[in-house]
């Protein structure tokens, strides 16, 4: 009778875990199989890709002969080559313009359509739209509409007798153009700043409201500190994106019809980075080129996230 | 007081902003029925009326297979990487297993590496492979999921309840059959939601394109529009009407789409921003 009670309760401590650990692993095995279309993709798009572009970046690659290592040759070439300063300074310069604009314009539509009451909806939806449109039309927009005889643009600033410039000829205008097509985007930014936001409890109004604070005040002492987290976030990704400015500029002023515009203004980084890799072949180059990019945006990033520590308020901050 | 004043004050704002934002679509749309030699005179409503910019470019160009081809590729790109995407995301979210914090760290971190690192060593794996100059590379890489779209789906299987899992596995429901009949059809906003981000982001994709096709033929309608703006815009033949009328085609089916999915779309962007 006791042995064969006490049978059991001895394997009681062994049986379980054995069978848990059998459990473990066939949870392990069912769990790979439903990665692995990420774990083929990661080894295959992304790991190899990574490793490959860092060594082609020491090399001399055109595609056709086998690529030639010459060491650190082509980031000394960078170094001296002045088309990379020139598109450095473009894309630095169009950062710095777009992104400030763009994160205190779409919180400026974000407090309107706070207050909008129940039209919001229908106004949201008009901000959002050109979102939609692909990135090449608003390329195209940027021809049309800042022609400089008689695009729109112009011709709003005629009507207030201001006479606007040559925006897609003159390399002095070519970025602000870009910079203020680009505004037509910030549909996105506007409802992840809104829904921010609509999050502030109304308490916080209420008790600046008593304390006698007007709408500016209440504005940034209230507001702007509130949902500092997500204006920072949304700093972060602008400025991720305006740094691989692409297809806008490319298409307005690059590409093989476009031979008669001076279009040095609009040599970004990533448009060089193509024109290198896949126009001139130069695919150890390119390879470098990305390489000096991702160095940058991140360091960017680390910079940004190192400011955010000391003005970002999240909510449960001892601060 | 501020409130009586206030309120009408914010109306009129909004309204400019909206004629600011809706205006080129309009002015787009408009120049698309002008005759060549008034697509620059900036009127609301044309003062000639033409469909024949729209029976050019449909002379012109191959449009028709320029938009199946597009339709193709995002079709494909959209599903192919909703379905992956919901797999992995819910390999990360349902089982359990040693290092899954770590490896989902490594899903994270693959967003915050630039396109331009792994480009040209990814065109080489479809180069070898034979497919550059294919509509292939323009979406397959979609099969492998997506990191952005792992964890959207990912955090919303979180948010289900467990136990309805649980119950499923104990009536005897194998791990496919749980995912298959349950968690998909219930994280069906966070599939459509991804659908949906996807078809825009391969719709209006032009650098893949002009990577990967040189032919005519094999065209998206992004890449024919560059490709028109080349030829009729620079190019010394100065058609401008021309390209007008294919930005609106190209634009178009992005609007129907918007509207097609208004909540989905505006919901998900809220909730990216929270998730940062």
């Amino acid at each position: 009778m006791t042995t064969t009670t006490a049978a059991p309760v001895a394997a009681g401590p062994v049986a379980p875990t054995a069978a848990a650990r059998s459990r473990s692993r066939r949870n392990l095995r069912s769990a790979l199989l439903f990665l692995s279309p990420w774990i083929l993709g990661f080894l295959i798009f992304t790991l190899w890709p990574v490793l490959y572009s860092a060594y082609l970046s020491l090399t001399d690659y055109d595609v056709i002969n086998d690529p030639q290592f010459i060491g650190l040759e082509n980031y000394r070439a960078m170094a001296t080559d002045p088309k990379i300063a020139l598109a450095l300074t473009n894309t630095v310069v169009y950062t710095v313009l777009a992104v400030p604009l763009h994160v205190a314009g779409a919180l400026g539509l974000a407090l309107l359509l706070e207050r909008a009451g129940r039209s919001s909806g229908f106004f949201r939806t008009a901000f959002f739209l050109p979102k939609m449109t692909p990135p090449v039309a608003v390329g195209v927009l940027v021809l049309l509409l800042f022609n400089g005889q008689n695009g729109l643009v112009n011709e709003a600033l005629g009507a207030v007798g201001i006479q606007g410039p040559y925006w897609t000829t003159d390399q002095t205008w070519i970025k602000p153009a870009l910079v203020l097509m680009s505004m037509w985007t910030i549909g996105s930014t506007v409802i992840i700043l809104l829904a921010a936001l609509r999050q502030v409890p109304s308490e916080l109004y209420d008790a600046a409201r008593v304390d006698g604070a007007g709408f500016w005040r209440r504005t940034f002492a209230v507001t702007v500190p509130m949902i500092s987290g997500t204006i920072f976030f949304v700093v972060v990704v602008n400025t991720i994106a305006a740094f691989q400015m692409f297809t806008e500029a490319y298409t307005a002023f690059f590409g093989s019809g476009n031979t008669t515009y001076a279009n040095e203004a609009a040599l970004f980084y990533v448009i060089y980075l193509f024109q290198q890799g896949f126009e001139n072949l130069n695919m150890g180059y390119a390879s470098a080129m990305a390489w000096l990019l991702f160095v940058i945006i991140l360091a960017v990033t680390l910079v940004q996230l190192a400011v955010s520590k000391r003005v970002v308020y999240y909510e449960g901050d001892q601060k | 007081m501020t409130r009586r004043v206030g309120r009408p004050l914010i109306l009129a704002a909004l309204v400019a902003a909206t004629v600011v934002f809706v205006y080129p679509f309009v002015w787009l749309v408009s120049a698309s029925f002008k005759p060549r030699g008034e697509v620059f005179d900036n009127r609301l409503v044309p003062e000639t009326f033409t469909l024949d910019n729209y029976v050019q470019v449909w002379r012109e160009v191959p449009m028709a297979q320029w938009l199946g081809n597009t339709t193709l590729v995002t079709v494909l790109a959209g599903i192919t990487v909703t379905l992956s995407s919901a797999a992995v995301a819910w390999g990360f979210a349902y089982f359990r297993f040693r290092g899954r914090g770590l490896l989902f760290g490594l899903v994270l971190a693959t967003m915050m590496l630039p396109g331009a690192v792994t480009l040209i060593p990814t065109y080489l794996i479809w180069k070898e492979l034979g497919f550059v100059g294919t509509l292939t590379p323009l979406w397959a890489g979609n099969l492998f999921g997506s990191a952005f779209y792992i964890f959207l789906i990912r955090q919303f299987f979180l948010g289900l309840p467990r136990e309805l899992f649980e119950a499923a596995q104990l009536d005897g429901a194998g791990n496919w059959t749980i995912f298959r009949a349950i968690a998909l059809p219930l994280a069906r906003p966070a599939l459509v939601l991804t659908l949906l981000f996807e078809t825009q982001a391969a719709w209006t994709d032009l650098m893949r394109p002009l990577i990967y096709v040189q032919d005519t033929d094999k065209f998206t309608v992004p890449r024919g529009l560059k490709a028109l703006l080349d030829q009729y815009g620079f190019g010394g033949e100065w058609h401008w009407e021309i390209v007008v009328t294919a930005s609106v085609i190209a634009t178009l089916p992005m609007i129907l789409l918007f509207f097609a999915g208004q909540r989905h779309f505006v919901q998900g962007i809220a909730t990216t921003g929270s998730k940062g």
